[in-house]
């Protein structure tokens, strides 16, 4: 009775929790990993099943890759050197995840090229990279793994990506 | 990594790494095409037995390999697949171009 007790309290704890996760990272390709475990560690507290895990570390994934080869675009930021008007001095990616009972949101930023045409990036297969192999599969990955996608994006003013989530396992333990 | 490469008679055998994402991409893509060229092999084998992640970038190392290879009739496979990568294969079609065995 009282483990139950305490369980249960344990329990309100948890969904009520406001964490908030806030880092800045280079935008170079060995930072995709860092960035997705960061979030994987960061949703543990809601007892995430693994397909969850998995389907928010892909997202990220996608979202911080987007922003390191599309957002830092390296012919973009060569031209940007050239013409002197370069604000930071190594390129940033940043991250803000937030947990309000069992959603989950998040928001990945670059100041960077931007989107000329939002739609027509997000559409699947879509790439401005061929030549990279990019499979222009990211934004519909983000998508089929997330409950709810959102990009702002300008020409020269950087990309938001906010994704959303709602974590299985933390509203069944609700039921309890 | 070199090791992660074999041929096999007519068969390139590649072991993917734990985590496969744009990082180990480009690596991948370029060893493996090196082996395509420089032993004329006919088909390619992704091996996801260690793999645990995979995001789309995996999915563009597999279409590049495909369209150099199917051109001249070979076949693309992938084997030792877990759930969570079949499923990124499959949201993309590509069991549709690819053969996934167990």
């Amino acid at each position: 009775m009282e483990t139950e007790r305490k369980f249960k309290k344990d329990m309100e704890d948890i969904t009520d929790m406001q964490n908030e996760l806030q880092m800045s990272f280079d935008a170079i390709s060995e930072n995709e990993a860092f960035a997705r475990l960061a979030v994987a560690a960061f949703v543990m507290p809601l007892d995430p099943t693994m397909e969850e895990i998995s389907d928010i570390k892909t997202a990220v994934s996608e979202a911080v890759t987007n922003a390191v080869i599309h957002g830092y675009d390296e012919e973009y930021m060569q031209e940007r050197d050239r013409q002197g008007c370069s604000g930071e001095k190594r390129e940033k990616v940043h991250m803000y995840c937030r947990i309000e009972g069992d959603m989950l949101y998040i928001e990945i930023r670059d100041m960077g090229k931007g989107i000329e045409d939002i739609p027509k990036a997000m559409e699947p297969l879509y790439t401005t990279k061929p030549e990279l192999e990019r499979s222009g599969m990211g934004f519909a990955f983000m998508e089929a793994f997330m409950d709810h996608l959102e990009v702002i994006s300008e020409p020269g003013c950087g990309t938001v990506v906010r994704m959303e989530k709602r974590l299985q396992a933390a509203e069944e333990e609700n039921d309890l | 990594m070199e090791e992660n490469f074999k041929v096999i008679d007519n068969y390139l055998m590649v072991r993917m790494p734990e985590e496969v994402d744009h990082h180990k991409s480009g690596f991948i893509s370029k060893t493996a095409d090196d082996y395509i060229m420089k032993d004329g092999v006919g088909n390619v084998v992704f091996d996801f037995e260690d793999t645990r992640f995979m995001d789309s970038s995996g999915i563009g190392i597999i279409i590049g390999r495909y369209k150099k290879i199917s051109y001249f009739g070979g076949k693309v496979f992938a084997i030792n697949a877990d759930t969570r990568i079949k499923r990124t294969l499959m949201i993309c079609g590509l069991h549709k171009v690819i053969e996934i065995m167990e």
